[in-house]
């Protein structure tokens, strides 16, 4: 195997401090791979300390005297210290870690070799497949259809092989369409609101280019889809960039809709942060919850400059208006941004879970994730390539999935009882899109997984995730179904940090998870004493 | 009600305050002699105690009307349109006088009935027993006495009768000491300790500003020291900043040997006033004003410590700041937190913590006894020695102690609540939120420590709610001397039987006292855990708050488990009864019928999802499902019809223009 050339050293011996909290590890420490390993030796416990490789975004190395310490920096916002004897040991284990970290092949990732107990290989392909999603849309409407016009990828590199289209326009159509959008991403449904008979549409920019080119097949498939939702329904193209910049796109051969192209389209502006000022914007944010020693005004103004609970709440008010829109305008909505894989997709599933009850419970929140990023394309490789500590020059990488895992977490904090999901999810989401051991995450498009066989070499996060000793962690126990759409607040004293994340490593953990334990208990107690109550009566009544 | 002209305006719109678009509700404005009330055209009805009124302002004229915005202390604004201008005069001129009373006779406690015998008055006066309080600590002992040198409160006005004292104290320490004390306020214990034996003791600054000292005072800091019989150490803890007292010490070196001479009493002579030059050192004595702190040299055993809580007035304006920003419309997330740091507001906040943590780690951990003072000794002194009692001691974080804590440290020690709330007309430099920073520090708490506290938020903010309504009588006049004066106890009701009563709505579901955990607090202060308490300054905004709370629903489960729980000891004891009488066949049936009515908590835990679908209680905090009208973002409809931007329309001029 290739990894055993880049492990200099294997061995050390070590000692680990994982946080203030913790007490700290002795013992020999090893370099597979993909792990990390700390094995306490044999009179304590066989406790196994392990940290998976690729989950490390920066090493700092420090020598003195005949030991050195390592910082590891995790992509988790985990921050660990390790003491190791050895100077040598200590420069060669740093240089393996730093090595094996930044692997970038794909196929020789470790959830190629990840074999848990219990879980069977090939069920991810089981899970949220195109097709289920769209019987759903064929349960409510009968003016959409599932096109596999993208079955090798040829139309749409970065769409999955079925997509929802207007019954109205056949695949000839679409293959237009494709050539007039960046990416070939041409409008899509991402989901049909049956209350009001509405859907959401997303895309990418349209080719206009300079000239102002026009395609006819386009403005057909949009026209369909206000046709197929109402005659006369009104639609809206909300654009997550500044007109300004909408405008300038052109000159690089991207653009907008003109107005007079598309009848009955109206456009809106909703500028979103994106690309590496949301990096940015993440790193500093880290960086400042990193430093415990701030003063009060140090620290709110660092929160202030940072500028991620701004991006929250532009992020969270586009969705809201595009939600807005369809409830009670009854307008069709269309999201693109640039290339349609990043703020577009951060806006529909916002939406969506705004609007759609059954996205707020977990099977359909997964669903969501599942349909809404990783299969509409959203190039995870790229953008969780690296988290907030690295040094490295940021390339492609933006916490966009973050940033729509807090504005969940938003949602969360002010409907408690309408998610059927707690923080343990988000959280767990946040992890494994940066490194994990499962599948799901990989790569940075259908097409991609395809050629890497990621569905059926690799476990599925979601049967991981769905054991049932994982419950507990994940589920809300207050959820109660909500039928209604979720209207959250957007003002800024209704938004808060997300502690749970930015400063789990940095407090102590307890007592809120303690005070949620209790929460579980109270629940579970009602429902045992529920339970007995009716098992009481079911029981009293058979002898009357 | 002379001062009543108008008693009802219709077509008086309520703007939403955070609307951008203008948003109104329509009703009906009514004035009573104790509140304003608004009605609007859901029958929704919004009542103001005319005390909880802060300012009134009148704003210009409006084709719509003329403007009436009111805040109110416990930071409701409200923002009505009166359709004639006349109305709006008369409205604005009755809530001017109604609002600021110039005599306590005149507030509402004492025309409030709440249908009470004399004797149930009585008896809630006496739920608190301070008494009972210091017994519970553990005093008096062996170290520590009632003093009766301020029976009659002619050692010190703004105490309290009954005082705690060193045993070795003898009077004539006491009586010198509190001469030499700003106030006569004399070093007396506010809170005893009785597994490390060591106090936290409470007193005004020493007029010490001329290097003059005071043997009886420096006497009864040894014997407080002394009545500690593990450490003899003690800490004196000065709650001011330092920076402040240096610039202050400065001052006084400057001026030197001229001042030495001249006791602080002379400066009240008017003909020394007069002269320019005694002009001049009256300037700058005046800003030293004869007082500081005491010299470290005079006194053994005593390390001194500065904490660094700034005083009423920076706290007022750094209040004043936060709720400006706060009322900002379309308020940027950028705006809101920079406006947060510059109002200093959650750094005061964070230092009256640290002083708190302060006191609790140097009895937990070295064993030592505290002497807090700041100026006068009933702010910040108030504030630190409560929040340090309430760090140490359990019992302070339930419901019936915190309300004990309060009447200590807090009433009977005479933090100046009518001037600090201003309850009457008076000066405006004397109001200050400083009690409002100590229930915001117990909040705190209550976030960082969720199972530690008997009570709930709701609990803090009713208590805020009462401190300014004037309608109970604990929390009138300065000091005990002025209350016994204005015979609250015969005139008005104590507050504290009532939130008793209706303690359900202020229980915390989360709380364990058995949690051996949590017999002393250790809070992190670091800069991260101090939030914006939203439901305190936006109590009223409810668009603002979480649209579900979590709270009621544990507490409804809490609730139907106990119910259930006894549903089904019930069921049991009655089966046993059958199956002891055994074989009769009507027994069972007769089972079968007691069980169905009785099962009703069965039923409701059943429909728990129909019903929590439902506002629970308060219907302000619990918007299910919420509106969309509720938010800010319903004003994008505007932007709907708007839609395309400038930019767009010019293109397609163009492009018109083209073709």
């Amino acid at each position: 195997m290739e990894f055993s050339e880049l492990i200099r050293t294997g061995r050390a011996q070590a000692e680990l401090l994982p946080g203030p909290e913790e007490a700290p590890l002795r013992g020999t420490l090893c370099v597979t791979g993909h792990h990390l390993l700390l094995s306490p030796g044999p009179p304590s416990t066989p406790d196994l300390w392990l940290l998976l490789l690729r989950s490390v975004d920066s090493i700092e190395k420090r020598v003195a005297g005949d030991s050195g310490t390592i910082t590891l920096r995790c992509k988790d916002l985990r921050v660990l210290q390790l003491d190791i004897e050895g100077v040598e040991a200590t420069l060669d284990i740093a240089r393996s870690i730093e090595a094996l970290s930044s692997l970038e092949s794909v196929i020789t990732s470790f959830p190629f070799f990840y074999r848990p107990k219990g879980l069977r290989l090939g069920d991810a392909w089981h899970f949220h497949p195109p097709e289920r999603y769209y019987k759903r849309v064929a349960r409510e409407t009968n003016a959409w259809r599932l096109s596999e016009v993208n079955q090798d990828f040829s139309l749409c590199s970065s769409y999955p092989r079925a997509v929802i289209v207007p019954r109205a326009v056949d695949d000839d159509a679409l293959a237009q369409c494709a050539r007039f959008r960046q990416g070939g991403r041409f409008p899509v449904l991402c989901y049909h609101h049956a209350p009001s008979g509405t859907v959401l549409l997303r895309s990418s920019q349209p080719l206009t280019g300079p000239q102002k080119r026009r395609c006819a097949e386009d403005e057909d498939l949009l026209r369909a889809v206000l046709t197929g939702a109402r005659p006369g329904a009104q639609g809206f193209i909300v654009d997550t960039r500044s007109s300004q910049a909408a405008k300038q796109a052109r000159m690089t051969g991207g653009g907008t809709e003109a107005k007079a192209a598309y009848p009955g389209w109206k456009r809106l502006h909703r500028p979103l942060e994106r690309g590496r000022a949301l990096q940015e914007s993440f790193v500093r944010l880290v960086e400042a919850c990193g430093d415990t020693e701030q003063s009060m005004d140090r620290w709110l103004s660092r929160l202030e400059g940072c500028r991620w609970l701004a991006h929250v709440k532009e992020a969270l008010s586009t969705a809201c208006l595009a939600a807005q829109g369809m409830e009670r305008e009854g307008a069709c909505i269309l999201v693109h941004g640039a290339e349609g894989t990043d703020s577009t997709l951060l806006v529909t599933s916002l939406t969506q879970l705004i609007l759609d009850p059954l996205s707020r419970t977990i099977t359909g929140f997964q669903e969501l994730v599942e349909r809404e990023w990783i299969q509409a394309g959203h190039p995870f490789q790229l953008r969780c390539a690296h988290s907030a500590f690295s040094h490295t020059r940021p390339k492609h990488e933006a916490p966009t999935f973050l940033l729509f895992l807090d504005c969940v977490w938003q949602l969360g904090r002010q409907f408690p009882l309408s998610l059927e999901f707690g923080e343990g999810l988000l959280l767990a989401l946040f992890e494994h899109a940066y490194a994990s051991p499962f599948g799901t995450f990989l790569c940075n498009s259908e097409k991609e997984r395809c050629l890497c066989e990621v569905r059926t070499r690799t476990h599925s996060l979601w049967s991981g995730l769905n054991q049932p000793k994982e419950q507990r962690k994940l589920r809300n126990p207050l959820y109660v179904p909500n039928p209604l759409a979720i209207w959250p607040s957007v003002e800024p004293q209704s938004l808060r940090l997300w502690q749970g994340l930015f400063l789990r490593w940095t407090r102590p953990p307890e007592p809120s998870e303690v005070a949620w334990e209790k929460v579980w208990q109270i629940v579970t107690e009602r429902e045992k004493t529920g339970d007995s109550a009716h098992s009481f009566c079911l029981s009293s009544q058979p002898k009357q | 009600m002379e001062h009543i002209r108008t008693t009802k305006v219709e077509q008086v719109k309520l703007l939403d305050r955070f609307s951008t678009s203008n948003k109104s509700l329509t009703g009906t404005l009514y004035l009573t002699a104790t509140h304003l009330l608004f009605i609007d055209s859901h029958q929704k009805e919004t009542w103001i105690l005319h005390h909880h009124i802060a300012s009134v302002e009148k704003l210009a004229l409006t084709t719509s009307g003329c403007p009436l915005v009111i805040q109110c202390k416990n930071f409701r604004i409200v923002h009505f349109i009166v359709p004639r201008e006349r109305d709006c005069h008369d409205i604005y001129n009755s809530l001017l006088q109604l609002s600021k009373q110039a005599k306590y006779e005149d507030l509402y406690a004492f025309s409030y009935n709440p249908k009470q015998n004399d004797s149930e008055r009585l008896q809630g006066w006496q739920l608190i027993d301070l008494a009972e309080e210091y017994k519970r600590m553990g005093v008096p002992n062996p170290h520590w006495q009632l003093s009766d040198a301020n029976r009659e409160y002619k050692i010190c006005e703004t105490y309290p009768r009954e005082l705690y004292v060193p045993r070795i104290a003898s009077k004539p320490i006491i009586v010198g000491s509190s001469k030499f004390r700003s106030k006569g306020r004399f070093p007396v214990l506010s809170y005893y300790h009785q597994e490390k034996e060591a106090a936290i003791c409470r007193c005004s600054q020493p007029l010490s500003g001329f290097s003059a000292r005071c043997l009886e005072d420096e006497h009864l800091l040894q014997a407080i020291s002394k009545a500690n019989p593990v450490n003899r150490y003690m800490y004196v803890v000065d709650t001011r900043p330092k920076h402040r007292m240096q610039s202050w010490w400065a001052t006084q070196k400057d001026i030197g040997r001229i001042i030495v001479r001249i006791s602080s009493k002379i400066w009240n002579d008017e003909k020394i006033r007069e002269s320019d030059e005694r002009k001049r050192l009256n300037a700058m004595a005046n800003r030293a004003a004869g007082k500081g702190y005491e010299n470290e040299d005079n006194y053994s055993n005593i390390r001194f410590q500065f904490v660094g809580i700034e005083n009423i007035h920076v706290m007022r304006s750094s209040l004043q700041k936060l709720l400006e920003v706060n009322g900002t419309k379309g308020l940027s997330v950028n705006d809101f937190y920079s406006g947060l740091e510059n109002s200093g507001w959650l750094r005061h906040i964070k230092a009256v913590m640290d002083a708190a943590i302060f006191l609790a780690k140097a009895i937990m951990i070295e064993n030592a006894s505290v002497l807090v003072h700041c100026s006068d000794g009933w702010d910040r002194t108030s504030q630190v020695c409560s929040l340090g009692s309430l760090l140490l001691d359990s019992y302070y974080r339930t419901i019936k102690g915190f309300m004990v804590l309060i009447e200590k440290d807090w009433i009977s020690f005479g933090h100046k609540f009518s001037e600090r709330c201003g309850h009457l007309d008076g000066d405006p430099k004397e109001v200050s939120p400083v009690f409002t920073q100590f229930l915001e520090c117990v909040w705190h708490l209550t976030e960082q420590f969720p199972q530690a506290f008997e009570f709930n938020e709701a609990f803090l903010l009713q208590i805020h709610e009462h401190i300014h309504s004037c309608q109970f009588g604990n929390f009138l006049g300065n000091c005990q001397k002025e209350r016994e004066e204005l015979k609250l106890k015969e005139k008005t009701y104590s507050l504290w039987p009532f939130l008793l009563d209706d303690q359900k709505k202020y229980l915390n579901p989360l709380y364990s006292s058995k949690s051996q955990r949590f017999t002393v607090l250790e809070p992190n202060t670091v800069s991260f855990n101090f939030k914006f308490w939203r439901n305190m300054y936006h109590q009223f905004d409810r668009t603002l708050h979480p649209r579900q709370s979590v709270f009621n629903i544990i507490m409804n489960m809490n609730e139907q488990n106990k119910q259930l729980e006894k549903d089904i000891q019930d069921l049991e004891s009655k089966i046993k009864q059958c199956k002891n009488k055994q074989s009769d066949g009507v027994l069972t049936k007769e089972l079968l019928h007691s069980v169905h009515p009785e099962s009703s908590a069965l039923k409701t835990s059943l429909c728990l999802k129909e019903q929590t679908l439902l506002p629970v209680n308060d219907a302000l905090r619990t918007i299910e499902g919420s509106n969309p009208a509720d938010n800010r973002y319903c004003d994008y409809t505007e932007e709907f019809s708007k839609a395309e931007p400038g930019v767009v329309s010019l293109e397609y001029g163009v492009a018109r223009m083209t073709c």
